[in-house]
């Protein structure tokens, strides 16, 4: 898709954000909105995948958000890729909704093949999945989204010991590295160190990324796709704003699970050009 | 009532011979072990099925939340590992990734209660019931002994569903027959009798059957039901027998809390309020010794189970 339509997409899927997260006053706008541009890349432009929902995907590539709490961007993004009617978005994290306030399987929303929310849980999953991709002979992709913060779970480094191990190369995990989590700077709460020398170390492809450039994004998943299938997993580092889109919520982590209030929300709109019609 | 001693071994040996079954039978299953293959008896289904078994090394959690994923694309993926590291270590990845997202996963757990013997406290778990049948969806089968263990291994494949399935270490009489049908959820009654009920699982319900004999050497007519599926529960099974009897015991190798016995009471709280005794641990972890001499010590021993019958039938009224 040509990048001015991914932006086109990606305005709205911002607006779509913080208009659910001020409707219910709770959620995490900081994260969805620096993964607002990445979301809108992968199924729009990366990912072959059909609409038709099926749990089992097969012939499909597959995604998995491992970091949950950003469920806003992975919700308008399903919706305006045509998955469930954008109506329900304004249904978030409201009683009975499918729109779960962390994404979960049990209410059948269309998209999601695995509960999330409880962190470093993820990769695990898109291992499996890779793998029986394999048994099954689909030579389709897995796709996983981690927080950097996330990274401080133990559970990912099980993971990414095991992909490597077992050369699960059809396998693309990227890391929203914005540098932020609840409690301040992600350096500050507990630092990640060489965050590039240790995948590497742990036996994987490492790739970096602008996560708000489509041009860059567009080369760079190439590149990944181009690795995969030699015997190694590959990780993209993808460098973000917490935030992106809206100047009084950009590089802070103040905005990490706060909704902005009707003054506030307003100001955003103003920022974000409505280009496909709110819900 | 004589109950014929078929054989003596391991319960764990029944899931072995049960997945090597299963290997031969369903190309969907799937195996996944942390590094104890031997322990959990995998190497049949391994050896046979290089391809389906998925040696994940020391990380319990990557384990689960893999055989979770495996799920998608229709696999039925059965985790090995101890009692202990299937549940309490990897509670939260069950809890999330399996009971939450409702996905296909066997649990599979072997060295469960104080039978695992010398190892001690710190591997023998006490609280595994408890955790799991706690969590919406999942099933939780504690079969009795290794033909059970076996035939329950082969039926939760063809249940579409998380399922926790607990067994043991030590080498136990064999007495359920080899062609016996494993309904999950529903109790066997393995005696019928008048005078008091006992509920068991595991290696608690031989306890029982050898706490019988004594019992009814005394003139007291038991009635026994191997409950080998703690939930859903076999709610009727339960109302039928104590309607009869008027008091019950409960036997098993766990916590008093949280266990098969608090599901009995709750279910006799409810519909038919009777005196009900437990045999089980009270509230204590575990220590090193051989697995009789703990079951002894921690008082879920054949004269446990007669004393707590005795103590039941004197308390109706």
């Amino acid at each position: 898709m040509e990048t001015k339509e991914l932006q086109r997409i990606s305005s709205q899927v911002r607006r779509d954000i913080v208009r659910m997260v001020a409707g219910v006053n709770s959620g995490h706008p900081g994260g969805s909105l620096g993964c607002a541009d990445f979301l809108t890349m992968l199924y729009f432009d990366t990912m072959k995948h059909s609409t038709e929902f099926t749990m089992d995907g097969k012939g499909e590539d597959l995604f998995f958000l491992s970091n949950g709490h950003i469920s806003p961007v992975w919700y308008s993004v399903l919706a305006r890729a045509g998955y469930f009617p954008v109506a329900d978005l304004g249904t978030f994290r409201k009683l009975s909704s499918k729109l779960q306030g962390h994404p979960s399987t049990d209410k059948k929303l269309p998209g999601i093949r695995m509960a999330s929310g409880s962190l470093g849980q993820g990769l695990s999953v898109a291992i499996g999945a890779a793998r029986v991709k394999k048994m099954n002979n689909d030579d389709r992709i897995v796709y996983c989204l981690h927080g950097d913060g996330e990274l401080q779970e133990g559970q990912i480094w099980e993971a990414a010991m095991y992909a490597a191990a077992y050369k699960v190369d059809n396998l693309i995990a990227t890391i929203d590295y914005n540098g932020r989590q609840i409690d301040g700077d992600v350096e500050d709460v507990l630092s990640l160190g060489d965050l590039a020398g240790k995948w590497a170390a742990f036996g994987w492809q490492v790739l970096e990324m602008n996560g708000h450039d489509f041009d860059a994004m567009k080369a760079t998943m190439e590149k990944a796709h181009s690795l995969c299938g030699n015997g190694k997993p590959v990780v993209i580092i993808m460098k973000t704003e917490m935030g992106q889109g809206v100047d009084f919520m950009v590089g802070s982590h103040k905005w990490h699970g706060v909704a902005p209030n009707p003054e506030q929300l307003a100001n955003a709109l103003g920022q974000l050009e409505e280009t496909l019609g709110d819900y | 009532m004589e109950f014929e001693i078929l054989g003596n071994k391991d319960t764990r040996s029944g899931f072995g011979e049960g997945l090597a079954e299963l290997g031969r039978t369903n190309e969907n299953v799937v195996a996944l072990c942390a590094d104890l293959i031997g322990s959990l008896k995998m190497d049949a289904f391994k050896n046979e099925n290089p391809d389906r078994f998925f040696q994940t090394g020391i990380a319990e959690a990557n384990m689960i939340g893999m055989a979770a994923g495996m799920t998608i694309g229709g696999k039925i993926p059965f985790t090995g590992t101890f009692a202990n590291f299937s549940t309490g270590r990897v509670y939260d990845q069950i809890r999330q990734s399996v009971a939450y997202s409702q996905k296909n996963v066997k649990i599979c757990a072997s060295h469960a209660g104080l039978t695992l013997g010398e190892d001690g406290a710190t591997h023998q778990i006490l609280e595994d019931i408890g955790m799991m049948k706690m969590l919406p969806n999942i099933t939780v089968v504690v079969p009795a002994d290794f033909n059970q263990t076996k035939q329950a291994t082969i039926a939760i494949a063809d249940h579409n569903g998380p399922v926790y399935l607990r067994f043991g270490r030590p080498v136990m009489p064999i007495f359920v027959k080899p062609d016996a049908k494993f309904v999950i959820g529903k109790g066997d009654v393995l005696q019928e009798g008048t005078d008091v009920t006992i509920i068991a699982c595991g290696h608690l319900v031989w306890k029982s059957i050898e706490a019988i004999q004594i019992l009814e050497a005394q003139g007291v007519s038991v009635e026994l039901i191997n409950m080998h599926t703690i939930k859903p529960l076999d709610v009727q099974a339960i109302l039928k027998s104590v309607g009869k009897t008027g008091c019950v015991v409960t036997a098993e190798e766990h916590m008093a809390n949280g266990g098969l016995g608090d599901s009995v009471a709750q279910v006799l709280a409810q519909h038919m309020p009777s005196p009900q005794e437990y045999v089980a641990v009270n509230d204590s972890f575990g220590e090193s010794g051989t697995p009789m001499e703990l079951m002894t010590k921690y008082g879920i021993d054949t004269q446990n189970v007669v004393d707590a019958a005795l103590k039941a039938i004197s308390r109706k009224k």
